[in-house]
């Protein structure tokens, strides 16, 4: 069983448009985003040194990332000398095929995968099932997302877009198909379906005999994994199964044991809005008698390395998947997490996809303007990406990148337009009555009126389509500046 | 054919050319003191809907006992408490193999634990699964985990924890009992892990 696929999906704008039509979807953003934005501000709020916590872990990201081989040569070292499988995969073919191939070497066709934003990026789950492996999500949000057949919409709760009588929907639906059904009386409890999902999975965790996990932070002076889950479904495939293999991304590296601290103070009041989150699982390889015997992990590439070459976009790699600047987002809370197209969306998708892959597709280039710039992102970074300015750069390579088009893009030609009429008073003159004269035009006609009482085009004709479908093009006035200061005298007249 | 290994790490060292190593950290800002260590612990603990009891040090056997009102119980080799009717794990050098199955332990109501410390500012009990807590899995898999907290084990925030704690050993941090924000953001207590944390302070 697979969830969907984001691959082939329509640019943001595109898919904006359907998704803000989407009612029930905006009403259950609007109130999961503000539940957990309050949840955040009241914990952050406790907290006097919060700014010199954000600098202190942002200076650890910072120094692992500054240093990165170093810190993966000696992560490495540590993971082996501990007992540890280390494996390298450059993209997520490699990942994948490890994965499977460790999988398929115990004998095993299933494997119970605890959430992780690597696996999801790498289509892990697909390419396991082309294996004839079954992967099977335990946290709830990523099993309501599997069983539904559907995408995740968010970095901490993929199934935010889904509201409680969906999910018993699905539950009712799915869960009989794979494994123990959902009880004749499921309600839309939170609490009672929190209950079909222990009870469906309890018995997938008692006989897995290989668990895949991420990581949040890899430490890399003792070769410690961290992962910091709320649910217990981290820590019972941490511990249970025989196997486990753990897909981290290279820059979750940390240098020291130490560094884990700002981070972790960090993280659960950013994240889930609590002081901390229920469990964080910590283990440094193998430890004899506890827990599984056999330890992989596989470092993962895929893009990161593009990424890190930017000197602007290398701080996106800093990045803790906390998620806060999702739930903070004016974008993300009116179109939802799917109009990205990634698994990675809000302020932080709309930089890290392009980082990661480049902006030659329609889809990622797109991105980079899924935003007002508004820069409540950044505020509440714990770990300081400066999401507006980056996106600013990002939208400079997408225009550098169709610089040598056969055809340029309108906004190019009207670019090239306005500098040529700008260039000469006359021409200007010229350009400010054809402009009064559409103004004119435009605040008999125009189809909406803006506060202030101003009139608007609501849809212009061709080309100009591509700017007004998303926003109003206020009538322009009359009459210019130059003309009104002419005729008065700068107002003395 | 280069490795994936030798790629990855020769992309990296390509991407940083001319980037210079970070210099000294800044130090992580520093606890504030805390008055009431314990009373702060205690509190922050409950805010999880955990269930705390407080006892004198001669007074912790029949707390526990209370605590786990008549139901089946696992303790670790190591506990150091008297808890009657009990199933022991093998200690944790044994090699689980030799201990209950995963299956056995979810026939088990409740596990004991002691633990390695208690973080006042977060609530927050780490475990690091030394003979007196016993291997991970039995105190994830049974429904209650009773865990008894000494007083003295109670530091004020996270940096004093990470401090005391060894890496080389696996650590759990627990705050509060399982629960999930899954659905519409609304957080519900017992998921996977233990659906009930009742902590004992031996003061």
């Amino acid at each position: 069983m697979t969830g969907g696929t984001f691959v082939g999906m329509p640019a943001f704008p595109e898919a904006a448009r359907a998704a803000l039509g989407d009612t029930q979807l905006r009403h259950n953003l609007a109130h999961a985003t503000h539940t957990i934005r309050d949840k955040r501000a009241r914990v952050v709020a406790e907290v006097e040194e919060w700014e010199e916590l954000r600098v202190a872990g942002t200076a650890v990201k910072e120094a692992a990332l500054r240093d990165l081989a170093t810190h993966l040569e000696q992560l490495e070292a540590s993971l082996t000398a501990r007992g540890a499988t280390v494996h390298w995969a450059r993209d997520a073919a490699e990942a994948c095929a490890i994965v499977a191939r460790v999988t398929h070497a115990h004998g095993a066709d299933e494997v119970v995968k605890v959430k992780s934003m690597a696996t999801a990026e790498i289509g892990l789950n697909e390419a396991l099932e082309a294996e004839g492996i079954a992967a099977w999500e335990t946290d709830l949000a990523e099993l309501i997302v599997q069983l539904g057949d559907d995408l995740p919409s968010h970095i901490l709760v993929p199934a935010i877009h889904r509201n409680r009588a969906e999910i018993r929907e699905i539950f009712r639906r799915r869960m009989g198909d794979v494994g123990r059904p959902a009880p004749d009386d499921l309600t839309d409890e939170p609490s009672v379906l929190a209950a079909a999902a222990r009870a469906h999975l309890r018995e997938k965790f008692l006989r897995a005999k290989v668990a895949v996990s991420g990581a949040n932070f890899a430490v890399a002076e003792t070769g410690t994994l961290v992962v910091v889950e709320s649910e217990g479904n981290g820590r019972m495939c941490l511990t249970l199964p025989e196997v486990l293999i753990s897909v981290v991304g290279i820059e979750k590296v940390v240098p020291t044991w130490r560094d884990l601290d700002p981070l972790l103070r960090l993280l659960p009041r950013s994240s889930t809005g609590e002081r901390m989150n229920p469990y964080t699982s910590m283990w440094s390889g193998v430890t004899p008698g506890d827990g599984p015997q056999e330890v992989h992990v596989v470092l993962i590439d895929n893009g990161r390395t593009r990424a890190l070459a930017d000197d602007v976009g290398r701080q996106a790699l800093r990045c803790i998947r906390c998620s806060a600047c999702l739930n903070v987002c004016p974008v993300y809370e009116r179109v939802g997490g799917h109009a990205y197209g990634s698994v990675y969306p809000g302020p932080i998708g709309a930089i890290l996809n392009p980082l990661l892959n480049g902006v030659s597709d329609p889809q990622t280039a797109s991105l980079p303007y899924a935003s007002s710039l508004c820069g409540a992102c950044f505020e509440v970074c714990p770990v300081r990406i400066d999401i507006p300015s980056v996106l600013v750069d990002q939208r400079a390579q997408v225009v550098d990148s169709h610089r040598g088009d056969a055809v340029p893009k309108p906004e190019a030609v009207a670019m090239r337009a306005t500098a040529w009429a700008f260039s000469d008073a006359r021409r200007l003159r010229w350009a400010h009555r054809a402009s009064g004269g559409a103004g004119r035009v435009l605040d008999r006609l125009g189809r909406t009126t803006l506060p202030g009482g101003r009139r608007a085009a609501g849809r212009l004709p061709g080309p100009g389509a591509a700017w007004t479908s998303a926003r109003d093009l206020p009538a322009p006035p009359a009459e210019s500046f130059r003309a009104w200061w002419q005729r008065t005298d700068g107002g003395r007249r | 054919m280069t490795s994936a290994r030798d790629e990855i790490l020769a992309a990296v060292r390509a991407a940083l050319d001319g980037v210079e190593p970070a210099g000294p950290l800044p130090p992580p800002p520093t606890v504030r003191p805390v008055d009431d260590l314990v009373g702060l612990f205690v509190e922050r603990v409950e805010d999880y809907r955990a269930v705390v009891t407080r006892c004198a040090a001669d007074e912790v056997a029949a707390t526990v006992a209370a605590a786990l009102a008549g139901g089946s119980a696992v303790v670790p080799s190591g506990l150091g408490i008297e808890v009657p009717g009990s199933v022991v794990d093998p200690s944790t050098g044994s090699g689980h193999r030799d201990g209950l199955s995963a299956t056995d332990l979810d026939g088990i109501d409740a596990v004991v634990t002691a633990a390695r410390v208690g973080i006042a500012e977060t609530g927050t009990i780490v475990l690091d699964h030394a003979e007196d807590q016993g291997r991970r899995a039995i105190s994830l898999v049974p429904d209650l985990h009773v865990c008894v907290v000494r007083a003295d084990q109670v530091v004020a925030d996270v940096p004093d924890a990470v401090a005391l704690l060894d890496p080389a050993r696996a650590l759990t941090w627990i705050s509060g009992p399982s629960a999930t924000s899954d659905i519409e953001l609304d957080r519900v207590e017992g998921v996977h892990g233990p659906r009930t944390l009742h902590v004992v302070l031996v003061e």
